[in-house]
């Protein structure tokens, strides 16, 4: 116990002598939760928003004022007809068209039921999806009655698609894209910074020669490891205190679930990715090479997380890959605790798994970190 | 007066492939003896002393330092020997202090033990005014007695030392090797390599490895007699030689 506290103290001591690498630690995630949040977004604004009106009613001019009212909708013009329409769009001057029919405001006054036309720009087909949710959320806050059939075009086809449920918003109810993302950025920085310091140290210490002479001394192979190790620990505990904070300050991310519960799960989770970093120093010489490998599994790690698409869209080996991922878990746990106020029983899955993996990680790591060769 | 083997290595090898590095060695050193192990560059010098210090296997062969196996109980080895490399292996970014307090702490001195040793050395090396200075910033000469003391800071039964004096100037080498006698004096076996052939002259005894194996072993004095010859100087070059 001792001789691991010798161990942690020096490396406190190198890491906050280290001018180069403090900054990196602290200042460039807080800067990257910042830019990132705010910059990785689906928000879709400035609707190029056109509409036939061949109604004109009262009611009509009223579902279009909601238009002209929202901050998504640029409303341009109106056409006469559908070929205008339909040319405008093709020359990409207008990504949506609302039509509205002749007998518009009798059918909703005597049915009680009315139908609406939509025509969507879907080149991209990302885009085209928020915009076909923002003019349902506009329609059917205007009047619940209103049936829409969306048409989404592309250039070359037109594909008519009808809604028929009513979308209803949980969790994040404003559709606030900061809400969905900070959570997750979170998680990329309390990850990245872990994995690249604990997978850069050891083999720096092999770079420069001192490994050998620790491999020399009689210290236990899990006394150095625990002691090199828990100082990134707690390390990554704090840039997950500052990230929260920042969500909190900055964001006003909702935080509905318990924070212990949080802190719980990140502790195992940092284990995993500690693990990780240790495993990929053993199998390396230089820094230069543990700096590729990290960034390797990093980005592969990142894009198959469900932070920027959804795992469920993926192709069923790409899922399966996924149950791989720790990030996928983390960004997992961190939206369900803080959005959904997910109590320990909700994410014990979860949970079990990570701890599975990182008795596995630390175990091949310890296992693979040799004193005699 | 016989005096114990501190070191016994009999047909001692290291095969990397179909490569010998070291090929069935077999020497033995006394307590208290400071034993030069010389040899070109690739002789094989330091890859036989990483076996004895436990952090290289032998392919085959026997071998106990400080009475324990070099296959099965190299854990108490290090326990038992101090080891300096070739390669500076204090930290840089630490201060003399704090790598003194650091390795006393790995080698377990207690807390009263390790300020003492510091003091201690800190004194004998007369380094009061740059104590709590990088380690890096000190020149070549002070950093090699660092690690050395560094070395000694267990007060191990042997001592390892990797071609401790090269790239220093003449002064501090032989201050350096003052220190040394003074460890040899104490008790302390000293296992030194070197390729300055007057260092070799002050030890008591010698080995001469060529191409992984010992060629010649034994005292300066009779090994200039043996080679008829006035150097080590001159026995080293006919040794190496014969081989070419």
């Amino acid at each position: 116990m001792k001789t691991i506290g010798y161990i942690i103290q020096k490396e406190f001591k190198q890491i906050f002598r280290n001018k180069g690498m403090l900054p990196i630690i602290f200042i460039l995630p807080i800067l990257q939760l910042v830019i990132l949040s705010n910059a990785a977004t689906y928000e879709v604004k400035n609707i190029k928003f056109a509409y036939i009106d061949y109604n004109h009613s009262s009611t009509s001019r009223a579902l279009i004022e909601r238009f002209n009212a929202s901050t998504y909708f640029d409303v341009l013009t109106d056409f006469p007809s559908q070929e205008k329409a339909s040319a405008a769009m093709l020359s990409g001057q207008v990504d949506v068209v609302l039509e509205i029919p002749n007998n518009f405001e009798r059918n909703l006054l005597k049915e009680k039921t009315t139908d609406l036309s939509i025509t969507i720009n879907a080149i991209d087909g990302a885009a085209a999806g928020v915009e076909s949710g923002y003019v349902n959320q506009i329609v059917q806050s205007f009047n619940k009655d209103v049936k829409m059939t969306i048409i989404e075009t592309s250039k070359k086809v037109m594909q008519p698609v009808s809604i028929e449920s009513i979308p209803s918003f949980w969790y994040n109810t404003t559709l606030d894209y900061k809400t969905f993302m900070v959570p997750g950025i979170l998680v990329l920085l309390v990850t990245m910074i872990t994995l690249f310091l604990s997978g850069m140290n050891i083999v720096r210490e092999k770079e420069i020669g001192t490994l050998e002479q620790i491999n020399v001394t009689p210290i236990r192979k899990s006394q150095f490891i625990i002691g090199k190790l828990f100082p990134f620990w707690v390390i990554g505990m704090g840039l997950l205190t500052i990230g929260l904070i920042l969500a909190k300050v900055i964001f006003n991310i909702p935080m509905l679930g318990s924070l212990i519960l949080l802190y719980a799960y990140t502790s195992i989770y940092i284990l995993v990715i500690l693990g990780m970093g240790l495993l990929i120093s053993n199998f390396t010489d230089t820094q230069q090479q543990a700096m590729f490998i990290a960034w390797f599994f990093v980005v592969i790690f990142i894009l198959m997380s469900g932070l920027f698409t959804p795992i469920e869209s993926m192709p069923k080996w790409a899922q399966l890959i996924t149950e791989f991922n720790p990030i996928k878990y983390f960004v997992e746990i961190v939206r369900m605790v803080l959005l959904k106020g997910a109590g320990f029983m909700d994410i014990l899955p979860q949970m079990a798994k990570t701890l599975l993996y990182a008795i596995i990680m630390n175990g091949l790591a310890v296992w693979s970190y040799k004193k005699v060769n | 007066m016989k005096k114990e083997n501190v070191i016994v290595a009999e047909e001692l090898t290291k095969a990397f492939g179909d490569f010998k590095a070291v090929n069935a060695i077999s020497f033995e050193v006394k307590k208290g003896e400071i034993f030069g192990f010389l040899g070109a560059n690739g002789a094989g010098k330091t890859t036989a002393m990483k076996m004895l210090i436990g952090i290289s296997k032998p392919s085959s062969g026997q071998a106990t330092v400080a009475g324990f196996d070099v296959y099965t109980q190299t854990e108490s080895i290090k326990k038992n020997i101090g080891y300096m490399s070739q390669k500076f292996a204090l930290y840089d970014d630490l201060t003399v202090k704090e790598n003194i307090t650091f390795f006393g702490g790995i080698y377990g001195l207690s807390r009263a033990k390790i300020k003492e040793k510091r003091e201690q050395l800190v004194s004998e090396l007369g380094l009061e005014n740059i104590s709590n200075k990088l380690v890096g910033s000190l020149p070549l000469g002070w950093k090699q007695k660092l690690s050395f003391s560094v070395s000694l800071l267990h007060e191990p039964k042997i001592v390892f030392l990797d071609e401790p004096t090269g790239g220093v100037d003449p002064i501090t080498r032989r201050q350096f090797w003052e220190m040394i006698y003074k460890a040899a004096d104490q008790g302390t076996t000293i296992f030194v390599t070197t390729h300055y052939m007057d260092e070799a002259e002050y030890c008591d005894r010698v080995s001469i490895m060529v191409e992984g194996k010992i060629e010649a072993l034994d005292t300066p004095k009779k090994l200039k007699e043996q080679f008829k010859v006035d150097s080590m100087n001159d026995v080293f070059l006919k040794l190496a030689r014969n081989i070419e």
